[in-house]
């Protein structure tokens, strides 16, 4: 659509910048703060430039929650994007089913996360929940609290069992967009289920798999509570994933000049990440 | 010979194509209903465990309670700690909803509809927002909200909760604007409406599912966000959320009434979605079908 050039628009916006700013500038500016300055307590500060930064850059604590973090938000994009992607492509497109199936799917988006993370340490406990007996009744020595392996494949079983529905209704937004002549077309010259996949409905979906894979992206990255509530981290260290490691680091040992460091590195790690992602889909936008 | 072939095709063809898909239509159902299992079972147990006493639940295993009770919801619903809980989390979640759809609305019909000095950067960094981990504001949220006289109140988490919520609301409406024709709005000018009342009478009309998705994405974030509400919560207005860990904690284990608080925190999602399930496909792709 053509738009006109106007900056009196600037005062539609206004309101949203306002409240925004109020939320995001002065916090992240104490944020800011904080991460070039040392404290003793009573509130008496002493500059330390970047001191927290290079501390925080070097600490193999900080690289191994990073890197455990790229491992969980790598695995469950891996499983979640195509298996989104093959519920949606057999989700029902007409009929009373497909209510149904919208509602009772999109449930788990709804359910506060400390509530999720409860949910599935009631259902994975070793002795009392339904998981946890079913798969020791099996032979199995499954116990979450206690094996680190075992707290991954629980924490990503939750997290797909969390957020799979979201790529789920992305996908299927996208595909009941099609128009019908597309797949008839594709019948009249034989076409293959794959390469009616491959050709029309992939691309059809491609806007909307991007937004999928940015919104996954970024909410895995910064996922806090269903793990906290889960593990709390354990057992070790074994899921403590970037927000734990920091949540602990500021609330739990009250650190605040490397606390706020790593605030910054994190969200620029997430900002260029995302970055990259958006400035794929305004391109994309763009083309067409 | 040549004709005679593509006329077979043209009979042929079309049936093979169709056949298998049948065939795996049939099959097709298996997948979301397997999913949908998958999905139901963990609740299952959830509520399975609601109705049960301590003594079950630690004693025996068990898939339908035995002894079955309602005293751990008769403990929620009598219990004001607990029943405050949910009061003060509708109380909160709604004043944000309110609060991020009003000032959204214009703020998306300036970038659907004008270009203007910096355009792009403000709506990447309305959107940058959306990705900063509430774990980095956590702590300078309790100090600001402390300092401005707002800790432990309803509105401190609203405002709060506005930081992710008004993004993805212009995101959102954003998307649905522009699938408005821009001749509505020239042809409401010539016939002499004002903004505002263009805006109200003719322009939100048309954009009501928008509308109607927008509040629901922001009462389901700000509705299942805990950190930033316990963080500037104490006692006044502490969310269900935060009562449900801190009695964990406090009282043992008491997984039963752990149990029931959590399937009662199922309920009013469950509401609002089943009154946007036309638009959830949509709304969830953010108006940009």
């Amino acid at each position: 659509m053509d738009k006109t050039w106007n900056n009196r628009a600037w005062f539609l916006v206004l309101p949203v910048l306002a409240l925004v700013a109020f939320n995001a500038i002065i916090p992240l500016m104490t944020v800011v703060n904080y991460s070039v300055q040392e404290t003793f307590g009573s509130n008496v500060f002493f500059f330390e430039g970047v001191k927290w930064f290079q501390e925080v850059l070097r600490s193999e604590r900080f690289h191994a929650a990073l890197g455990r973090q790229l491992a969980f938000t790598s695995i469950i994009l891996l499983i979640e994007i195509p298996l989104g992607v093959a519920i949606a492509l057999t989700m029902p497109r007409k009929g009373p089913m497909v209510a149904v199936c919208l509602v009772l799917m999109a449930l788990p988006l709804l359910i506060p996360w400390n509530v999720v993370g409860a949910i599935w340490n009631i259902f994975a406990l070793p002795g009392i929940g339904l998981l946890g007996r079913l798969l020791n009744g099996l032979g199995m020595d499954y116990n979450y609290t206690r094996h680190p392996f075992d707290a991954w494949v629980t924490l990503i079983l939750m997290d797909v069992w969390h957020w799979t529905s979201l790529v789920v209704l992305l996908a299927y937004a996208g595909l009941i967009a099609i128009p019908d002549a597309y797949y008839q077309a594709a019948r009249i010259d034989g076409a293959s289920r794959w390469a009616v996949f491959r050709y029309i409905q992939l691309p059809k979906m491609q806007r909307v798999l991007t937004i999928a894979i940015l919104l996954r992206f970024m909410d895995s990255f910064m996922i806090y509570t269903e793990p906290s509530v889960l593990t709390g981290g354990g057992p070790g260290n074994a899921t403590t994933l970037l927000s734990i490691d920091l949540v602990k680091v500021a609330l739990g040992q009250f650190d605040l000049g490397p606390a706020a460091a790593m605030s910054i590195i994190y969200f620029l790690i997430v900002l260029l990440l995302s970055w990259i992602f958006y400035t794929a889909m305004v391109a994309q936008e763009e083309r067409r | 010979m040549t004709l005679a072939r593509s006329a077979v095709e043209r009979a042929v063809v079309p049936a093979i194509a169709r056949a298998p898909a049948r065939a795996r239509l049939r099959l097709g159902w298996l997948v979301p209903t397997v999913y949908i299992l998958f999905l139901m079972v963990p609740i299952y147990w959830l509520l399975n465990m609601s109705f049960k006493d301590t003594n079950e639940i630690l004693g025996d295993f068990t898939l339908w309670p035995r002894n079955f009770t309602l005293a751990n919801y008769r403990e929620i619903l009598t219990n004001p700690v607990w029943y405050n809980g949910y009061i003060n989390s509708i109380l909160y979640v709604t004043m944000n909803t309110v609060i991020s759809v009003a000032a959204a609305l214009p703020a998306a019909y300036a970038f659907s509809r004008y270009r203007f000095l910096g355009d792009k950067h403000l709506f990447f960094w309305l959107l940058t927002n959306r990705m900063a981990p509430p774990a980095v504001f956590a702590l300078p949220f309790f100090q600001l909200y402390s300092a401005i006289g707002l800790f432990d109140t309803h509105i401190a988490v609203a405002l709060a909760h506005c930081l992710f919520n008004i993004p993805l609301a212009v995101w959102i409406l954003e998307g649905f604007m522009s699938g408005v024709p821009k001749e509505i709005d020239e042809t409401a000018y010539i016939d002499g409406y004002s903004f505002p009342r263009f805006f109200v009478k003719i322009f939100m009309p048309l954009i009501a599912s928008g509308i109607g998705v927008v509040a629901f994405f922001c009462f389901m974030f700000s509705w299942v966000e805990l950190l930033l509400a316990k963080t500037l919560t104490s006692v006044a207005a502490k969310p269900i959320a935060a009562v449900m860990t801190r009695t964990a904690s406090a009282s043992g284990y008491e997984l039963g009434l752990l149990a029931a608080a959590g399937a009662l925190t199922i309920v009013p999602g469950a509401l609002v979605i089943y009154f946007v399930r036309n638009y959830i496909a949509k709304g969830f792709a953010l108006g940009r079908v």
